[in-house]
């Protein structure tokens, strides 16, 4: 029975993780029907009305994948069932901007590069907003400790799209020193080059700054607040009273301590963070799903927003089983029971 | 002189919240003196600023809490030294190694995510270089094993001990050096009557091998006729009762002293146990004069507007109470 | 009420800063109803001024006057802030006191549903639904639907505070007392639960007023009326930045700005002081 309890913890995960998927899918399919008039026929008309090359053929068989995925036959329960039916096929029809490519390709084709992005940018964040702010928070009197906290409250509740939008202009426009737009500059393709390496990371950098300041940010001022409720917990003190060194208390018992709720808090924020990166990449036209997205509203693709919003919801969903169940390596209450 | 000498001593918490300024005074002009190689009893009711008092004793004075005036001098054989006025490395050197403590609230002061044995190993290291992990280990285990506790306890995390066992940890924890001052907060109160006993009878035997003086704060005056040497009786912020063990609890004097004595069950006894009446002062705010006055059934015109001196009336016996200095002033 | 103010506001100098910029923005967007044009009309003067004595913040390639479209742009989002925060009070309320009081699997069913909706990436559904509506989108709509997603965070807090609430003694005198549990959570609990459920709605109306503007700049939100987002929408219709017309686009962003880290200062000070730790030392325990 050593190990039931970490067993149970990690079922418990798995668990939830099929829940978030459920609840969010069940959204969107909800969402549609929402709507004053039938969702199919609107969408095709939307998509005729954008002005796109409008192929017989193709509408027939988008048509099809919509009814399918979103037909008002038959009771709610057989169509709740339909939808499900065609998710775990995985086949969400062609895409109506780029046909005949299907939706699932296109998103795949984006996904690489909105993970890439994300995860990036989230863990980099992540690691700086923690390492500062518990650093900030045991040092709370010092000045540099202060001025940050002041930087950080006026950076944390800008939206994501203002601060990309002041990167970008900062540092695309008025000093042209990196590149306005795109994941690579034209003409480079994928290999291990140097120049394949310095073009990507050229056009990641001004994007995935503009995530880490935003959520580093909200990092700096939770850690801060966190450590300075822990130093006045009872194992701090006693540390200090017998006098182990700061360095020690600071990093093993303080921050080491703060780090927990921290984990779980990425857990829990990586959906909004997700948001941020979306819009983040419209804003630099980086090639992911963000970028994806925005073709899709603009060119009226219903099926290829479904798509997105569906692995969007999965995506999200899995990454925070990863955090979750890589949490009993930093908790001991739950790794050993 | 003793091994500590606490000179008129008060520590004030000062707060100024939202322009709301408080100052409380937990301890208010307390001089004591305590000898080598006794076990020295501090009680009174919960908030009557003993932890505070103790806190000034180890040195760990943080704010909201202030010294505003007095000394703690301690004596460790090589001169007398202020725990108020020692630099943070100079205290640093002191602790643990001449000075430890057991604190109020022990289930806690293990860090939840670190093995007992690092914890351990933080605590020496800050004293001592480590020269090699296995004879700290073994050293380690030498010590467990003589305060008869399982070596396993060292490769355990704190939530898988027992609260008991996380008390006997932390007494080893705070005996490693041999400290010549052992305070120790409260140490019993979470436990349960039975382990309350071990726990007890742990730091009696520890004290017998080590021959330190252990400084033993609770409200429980059971623990103190079980343990203690000499008893002080603090109430709101001061001492008003001081005497060996034996004295305080069949001869006290100060009307305080004698309900707390009241309040202890004893066998074959089947009459009322009375409590106090009235509540515990508010040490923000606390009444002029001597600050039992409102609570005391002897009060007299007096006791309202002077605060009385703790005189000693026998064999280093001291009390701080009108009706024994005017009847002993009377005598002479 | 008056003297809790006036209390933060001597002491707390980020209060003071928020107060002072919520203040003058309330001003600011209440001109709204003083202004010389219609919200909706354009070509009321002439077009891409830059800013000057006549036209504060210059005019747009639309041919508005910015400094009063901002007025309605402001007042708008103010106002669609507030009605989804205020939706969305009820849900959380609701979750998080039920959640909080019954306890057991109850709570435990209530808040694996209340963590999915935590986690769920809230922006693609919210393009999904302005996608369908279209035309017929609104701004109350558009609050409405963010209301119903956007409730969860706030209901676990409530739910927090009302699990320490449970602990103290009054509930339990309460609970022997014979009172059923729904007057308690009411009367006993609710008292206690509306100053987080008042510094929540502030941290709530960011998250819609920050999300209006995503949705808006990809053109997704009611465009026709006037908002921060929209705002941002038609100047980059327009190639604002490109066609050197940077003040409608400045405009937006610094007001917003100003207004967001107000909101923000206001509920980090509102948080601090209703804090328990806090709310010991000043009453005085």
């Amino acid at each position: 029975m050593k190990h039931g309890f970490f067993f149970r913890y990690c079922l418990q995960r798995v668990g939830q993780c099929l829940l978030v998927i459920f609840i969010g899918i069940t959204i969107t399919f909800i969402i549609p029907r929402l709507a004053p008039t039938d969702p199919v026929e609107s969408a095709i008309a939307t998509a005729n009305m954008s002005g796109q090359y409008t192929h017989p053929e193709a509408v027939a068989e988008i048509r099809r994948a919509l009814t399918e995925l979103y037909g008002l036959e038959g009771g709610i329960f057989e169509q709740y069932f339909n939808f499900w039916k065609r998710l775990l096929k995985a086949d969400l029809g062609p895409s109506y901007s780029s046909f005949p490519t299907p939706v699932m390709d296109l998103i795949r084709r984006s996904l690489p590069w909105t993970v890439g992005l994300l995860l990036t940018s989230a863990f980099i964040a992540w690691a700086i907003g923690n390492l500062i702010g518990g650093l900030a928070g045991y040092f709370s009197q010092r000045g540099w400790a202060r001025t940050l906290g002041v930087f950080c409250m006026a950076i944390r509740p800008t939206p994501y799209y203002i601060m990309a939008f002041v990167i970008l202009a900062l540092f695309a426009y008025i000093l042209p020193i990196f590149p306005l737009s795109g994941g690579l500059a034209i003409g480079v393709h994928f290999s291990f080059t140097w120049r394949f390496i310095t073009s990507l990371l050229k056009h990641a950098f001004l994007p995935s700054l503009s995530l880490v300041i935003v959520s580093g940010g909200a990092w700096f001022l939770g850690m801060n607040s966190l450590v300075s409720n822990i130093v006045s917990e009872d194992y701090v003190v006693y540390a200090e009273m017998g006098g182990v060194s700061n360095r020690n208390i600071l990093f093993r018992y303080v921050m080491r301590n703060a780090l927990l709720p921290q984990v779980t808090g990425l857990a829990l924020q990586l959906g909004m963070i997700f948001n941020g990166a979306l819009i983040t990449e419209y804003v630099f036209s980086y090639p992911g799903l963000g970028y994806l997205t925005y073709n899709a509203v603009f060119s009226g693709d219903y099926g290829l927003i479904i798509g997105i919003a569906i692995f969007s919801i999965i995506g999200v969903a899995l990454a925070i089983l990863i955090i979750d169940l890589a949490y009993p390596l930093f908790d001991p209450r739950i790794r050993h029971r | 002189m003793g091994i500590l000498k606490v000179e008129n001593l008060k520590a004030y918490y000062m707060t100024d919240v939202y322009g709301t300024k408080r100052t409380v005074r937990a301890i208010d002009g307390i001089s004591v003196e305590i000898k080598e190689n006794e076990i020295f009893g501090i009680a009174g009711e919960s908030s009557c600023g003993k932890t505070t008092f103790m806190k000034v004793l180890s040195g760990a004075v943080k704010p909201p809490l202030t010294v505003v005036g007095g000394k703690v001098l301690y004596n460790f054989g090589n001169g007398s030294l202020d725990i108020l006025s020692l630099q943070k490395d100079e205290l640093r050197k002191i602790r643990w190694k001449s000075i430890s403590c057991i604190l109020q609230g022990s289930m806690s002061v293990l860090n939840p995510v670190r093995k007992i044995y690092k914890t351990f190993r933080d605590f020496v290291e800050a004293h001592q270089k480590i020269e090699k992990k296995g004879d700290f280990m073994r050293q380690m285990r030498d010590h467990l094993g003589k305060l008869g506790l399982p070596r396993e306890v060292l490769k355990a995390y704190p939530h898988h001990l027992s609260g008991g066992m996380k008390q006997r940890v932390t007494i080893a924890l705070a005996t490693i050096f041999k400290p010549s001052v052992i305070i120790a907060d409260e140490p019993t109160t979470a436990l349960d009557v039975i382990v309350q006993r071990g726990v007890l009878q742990l730091l009696k035997e520890i004290q017998k091998e080590q021959k330190n003086t252990i400084i033993l704060v609770t409200h429980d005056m059971a623990v103190h006729a079980n343990i203690a040497d000499r008893i002080a009786i603090m109430y709101a912020g001061r001492i008003v009762e001081e005497a060996k063990a034996g004295d305080i609890l069949e001869n006290s004097l100060h009307p305080y002293t004698q309900h707390l004595i009241d309040s202890l069950p004893m066998i074959g006894d089947k009459s009322h146990r009375v409590s106090i009446p009235g509540v515990p002062p508010n040490l923000a705010n606390p009444p002029s004069g001597c600050r039992f006055h409102p609570r005391c059934s002897s009060v007299m015109g007096i006791c309202r507007e002077e605060v009385p001196p703790l005189i000693e009336v026998g064999d280093r016996h001291k009390v701080a109470c009108f009706l024994v200095s005017k009847e002993s002033g009377d005598g002479k | 009420m008056i003297s809790t103010i006036k209390n933060l506001y001597e002491h707390d100098r980020r209060f003071r800063f928020a107060f002072i910029v919520i203040i003058g923005i309330i001003i600011f967007s209440s001109l709204s109803f003083f202004s010389p044009y219609d919200p909706d009309s354009s070509y009321d003067v002439p077009s891409d001024q830059s800013p000057s004595i006549k036209y504060f913040f210059g005019t747009s390639s639309r041919g508005q006057d910015i400094f009063w479209k901002m007025t309605f742009a402001i007042r708008n989002s103010l106002l669609f802030g507030i009605s989804t925060a205020l939706l969305s009070r009820i849900i959380s309320i609701l979750v998080g006191l039920t959640a909080g009081y019954k306890g057991g699997i109850g709570d435990r069913i209530l808040m694996s549903i209340n963590d999915s909706f935590i986690v769920i990436p809230i922006l693609p559904l919210l393009i999904l639904f302005n996608f369908i509506f279209q035309e017929k989108m609104s701004l109350f709509l558009l609050s409405l639907i963010m209301a119903c997603l956007g409730w969860a965070w706030d209901a676990r807090l409530i739910r927090s505070q009302v699990l320490s609430l449970k602990e103290r003694e009054f509930t339990r005198t309460a609970v022997y007392s014979g009172m059923k549990s729904l007057p308690i959570t009411l009367k006993e609990h609710l008292p206690f639960v509306m100053p987080i459920v008042f510094a929540t709605m502030i941290n709530n109306m960011l998250w819609s007023m920050g999300l209006e503007v995503s949705l808006a700049v990809l053109g997704l939100s009611d465009i026709n009326t006037p908002t921060i987002g929209t705002t941002i929408y038609w100047a980059n219709q327009h190639q604002a930045l490109v066609a050197g017309v940077w003040w409608w686009i400045a405009a937006p962003i610094a007001i917003s700005t100003l207004l967001f880290i107000g909101l923000y200062l206001l509920f980090a000070s509102l948080n601090q002081y209703i804090d328990p730790r806090t709310r010991l030392l000043r009453m005085g325990g």
